[in-house]
């Protein structure tokens, strides 16, 4: 099996313009060779509890995880979003933190320091496991490519009022990655999370977890 | 009705959809607080993130590895045990609904496939064997596509799905499966409804209970079997090339691409599958074996030769190499003689036009006899090319006869795209790219019998009273937010977008109001008709190949569609969606009921009530 990092290893990236002849090539490697499954960058990132971490070994791997863009000040999609993800947060119960893990990622990192993120958590009662995330914003920005939220059309990419309304759902265990709308109710993103939760058999909330 | 939660409504808080959020894109360079950038955001300009550009797949090895000459129906088997109305849990089926009409159209075939991986298929002699997905049957080899099923109408029977993919499977494709067979008029437990997944361990939303297995029933029944009261339906609803695929929720696209696919052709007394029948109403087309469906789907490889996908790339991977029935540029070597040759786009996300060419490039006559799989009134003699989007299927006779023995013709693509762009197709362009070649090496071993006739099969006449009369349901396929929405609505399976009455007849509008991408559009159930194309209001003529009963409507930039379809024989849940299957992974379905008749009219999202205008077109 492969990832696209190990495409992208396998040729250098300085002939990988001339070999395609495609009009522009990544700059830099955006990715680095391991197992199947999407490379998610080991970039440095701080939680609103203020805790600096690492994205890949401190929060995805050996995890299943949920992962939106949002930023404090958006009055477009995130206040929809938030509040479904604060109906999965009650969905999830204790599985919470302890089997499932939740991150929302500013796509203002100057703007949403750890303190400001740690207020907009109190606000809407994030409990141990979800985590707003802030960082440089060079590092944000490699987290959103490598997180698949961007839109080939740069002017469109570029717009913060319309940014992703996917919620990205990976299980690094089994190396899945899929996603929900996040403007779905939390009852339709809990199903793809629960299909993709080793321990899970149901998939639809109503019917709950079944004994393991 | 349950209605437990407010539907997926991506514009719920500002109504931003790509519409408004493009006008204000152009006035973003005078007012940069209105709409601040990400990248100035970013601060990154030295140092910018591209969306991935993938290397080319290796160089293969063309016209080594070989089809083989003939296909092999797969073989009725009994089941044990026998198939039940209800969901056979203790033997281990998973959770389905009853199966309907089953008092009327008992089973009289039974078959069994088996969803697998096959540790060492090899695509081309230039890559190394690798594990793909596929079906056994009859305890052959684990292939894809799986084995060819070959029904008949009025003989309803039963295949048995079994799910034996690694459970422990990583990387891209989720080992649970709901099958659908694409286009059959089917009842909605056995249609492959995407929230009805199941595995031994694991099962769908919408269904009650895990399981190793799931017994399809297909009825082959004609639509219109209420209608007609014949006890088989209306012989000119009959469906010739169907296939069935794996349509698990949010993983069509990677368990297609791993392999999950197989043909299933519907014969009947007209077209009966024997070019020797001598009955008067037989049309005697080239058949088995030499009726032989090929179906394409786009491939991408990682420098190591092994099959590619980037699971969180929200335009999916273009694939630049085209396996035809799995294989990367094969040779199927053919007789001297008729053959019907059907081929289908697999997908993922490419759209082909092909051309028969003989070894100099020039193109080469043959009939085009069924598109979407049902046969056209009347053959569409001489013609050069077939267009195809995803899941779409076109049935040709090409006469190798024509040929000297050791002739060598090349199937070619001659459609492009622009690199790694999987939205829509860019243009025609010689010589085309060479994705199979065909060998003539023999001679048949008796005279070729088959023929074309002149008339194939009659369409219902379309009655203006009756499309005037029906509802008209608009259905609007946009972008926002980088998901694919349908109504400005995303996919969910407990989310009836449309309730429509069983027996009725709709006409629904398929709009695409962008340019910048093309979405070919199933329905699932029942073939529909094209009434009238447009283009930014302006009526484009229906190609000839259209003009008879579809099941994939390729909408292309700024275009209406308008479409027939009637509701017949059965109840339940069904799914109309986009078959770019990374636009279907990303939101772009919509889920419909038909429900019993009990004179209440239709409802749900989309319908044009009198006296306001049709939502969404531009007309």
């Amino acid at each position: 099996m492969n990832t696209r990092r190990l495409v992208i290893a396998g040729l250098g990236l300085a002939t990988l313009g001339a070999a395609l002849g495609y009009g522009s090539a990544p700059r830099r490697p955006a990715y680095a060779p391991t197992g199947p499954g999407p490379h998610i960058p080991d970039v440095p990132v701080v939680t609103h509890d203020g805790r600096k971490l690492y994205f890949y070994r401190d929060l995805v791997q050996n995890r299943l995880v949920a992962i939106n863009m949002m930023y404090v000040q958006c009055e477009g999609s995130c206040p929809a979003t938030i509040a479904n993800l604060r109906r999965l947060q009650a969905l999830l119960g204790p599985r919470l933190g302890r089997d499932v893990f939740l991150y929302s990622i500013s796509l203002q990192p100057e703007l949403d320091t750890p303190d400001v993120l740690a207020a907009y958590a109190a606000r809407q009662g994030a409990r141990p496991g979800w985590l707003f995330l802030t960082g440089t914003p060079a590092d944000i920005r490699r987290l959103r490519y490598s997180l698949g939220f961007y839109d080939p059309d740069r002017a469109v990419d570029g717009q913060l009022t319309s940014h992703t309304g996917m919620l990205r759902i990976g299980n690094d265990r089994t190396r899945r990655w899929a996603m929900a709308p996040s403007l779905c109710n939390a009852e339709r993103i809990i199903a793809t999370l629960n299909h993709m939760d080793t321990a899970m058999v149901a998939t639809a909330h109503h019917q709950g977890p079944l004994p393991t | 009705m349950k209605h437990r939660h407010p539907p997926c409504l991506p514009a719920l808080a500002q109504g931003d959809s790509r519409r408004s959020f493009l006008k204000l894109t152009a006035t973003v360079a005078a007012a940069p607080l209105v709409g601040r950038s990400l990248g100035a955001l970013g601060k990154d300009d030295e140092d910018e993130e591209d969306p991935p550009v993938f290397p080319p797949s290796p160089p293969t090895q063309a016209w080594v590895i070989e089809l083989p000459t003939e296909i092999t129906p797969l073989q009725p088997v009994t089941l044990d045990p026998a198939p039940t109305e209800a969901a056979n849990r203790d033997a281990g089926e998973a959770g389905r609904a009853d199966h309907q009409r089953w008092g009327e159209l008992l089973p009289v075939l039974s078959y069994e496939l088996i969803a697998r991986e096959n540790p060492a298929w090899e695509f081309n002699p230039a890559y190394p064997a690798q594990p793909v997905w596929g079906y056994q049957g009859n305890g052959g080899e684990v292939v894809s596509p799986g084995p060819v099923i070959f029904a008949r109408y009025g003989q309803p029977i039963v295949v048995r799905i079994r799910n034996q993919l690694p459970a422990d499977h990583q990387g891209f494709g989720s080992p649970e499966i709901s099958t659908h067979l694409h286009n059959a008029h089917t009842a909605s437990e056995s249609d492959g409804f995407p929230g009805d997944f199941y595995s031994a361990g694991k099962f769908g939303p919408t269904i009650s209970h895990a399981g190793e297995f799931r017994d399809h029933h297909y009825g082959n029944i004609y639509a219109g079997f209420d209608e007609l009261q014949n006890g088989i339906g209306d012989p000119r609803e009959a469906l010739g090339t169907l296939f069935y695929h794996d349509h698990t929720m949010d993983f069509t696209a990677p368990n297609i691409y791993k392999g999950l696919l197989g043909f299933y052709l519907l014969f009947d007394d007209v077209d009966s599958g024997d070019e020797h029948d001598p009955s008067p109403s037989a049309l005697r087309l080239p058949s088995h074996p030499y009726d032989y469906p090929l179906a394409f789907g786009d491939k991408r490889f990682a420098p190591d030769g092994t099959l590619f996908w980037d699971q969180v790339n929200p335009e999916g991977v273009l694939g630049d190499k085209i396996a035809v029935n799995g294989r990367i540029e094969p040779v199927l070597r053919v007789a001297a003689r008729k053959y019907r040759l059907r081929l289908l786009n697999a997908g993922p996300s490419r759209f082909y036009e092909f051309y028969l060419v003989n070894s100099r490039g020039r193109a080469q006559r043959f009939t085009y006899i069924a598109n979407d799989g049902n046969l056209l009134p009347a053959p569409l003699r001489d013609q050069t090319r077939v267009r195809l989007g995803m899941a779409e299927r076109g049935d040709i006779v090409v006469d190798f006869s024509a040929y000297p023995i050791g002739t060598e013709l090349y199937l070619v693509n001659r459609l492009t795209h622009r690199p790694e762009d999987t939205r829509q197709p860019k243009d025609v362009r010689r010589p085309g790219v060479r994705v199979l070649k065909f060998l003539v090496d023999r001679m048949p071993p008796e005279a070729d019998v088959s023929q074309v006739p002149d008339l194939l099969r009659e369409l219902r006449p379309l009655d203006p009273a009756e499309i005037a009369a029906a509802p008209l349901r608009s259905w609007i396929f946009d972008r926002d937010k980088g998901l694919w929405a349908i109504n400005e609505r995303y996919f969910d399976p407990d989310q009836v977008d449309a309730r429509v009455r069983q027996g009725g007849v709709e006409v629904w509008e398929l709009v695409n109001p962008e340019d910048g991408w093309d979405h070919p559009i199933h329905a699932h159930f029942e073939e529909g008709r094209i009434l009238s194309i447009s283009v930014l209001g302006r009526a484009v003529a229906i190609p000839p190949h259209e003009r008879g009963r579809k099941d994939v409507f390729v909408l292309g930039e700024d275009m209406t569609i308008r479409v027939l379809l009637r509701f017949r024989d059965f109840l339940g849940k069904y799914v109309l969606h986009c078959h770019n299957l990374i636009h279907e992974d990303h939101g772009m379905m919509a889920r419909w009921d038909i429900e019993p008749d009990t004179g209440q009219p239709p409802s749900g999202t989309g319908l044009a009530h009198s006296g306001s205008p049709t939502r969404g077109g531009r007309t």
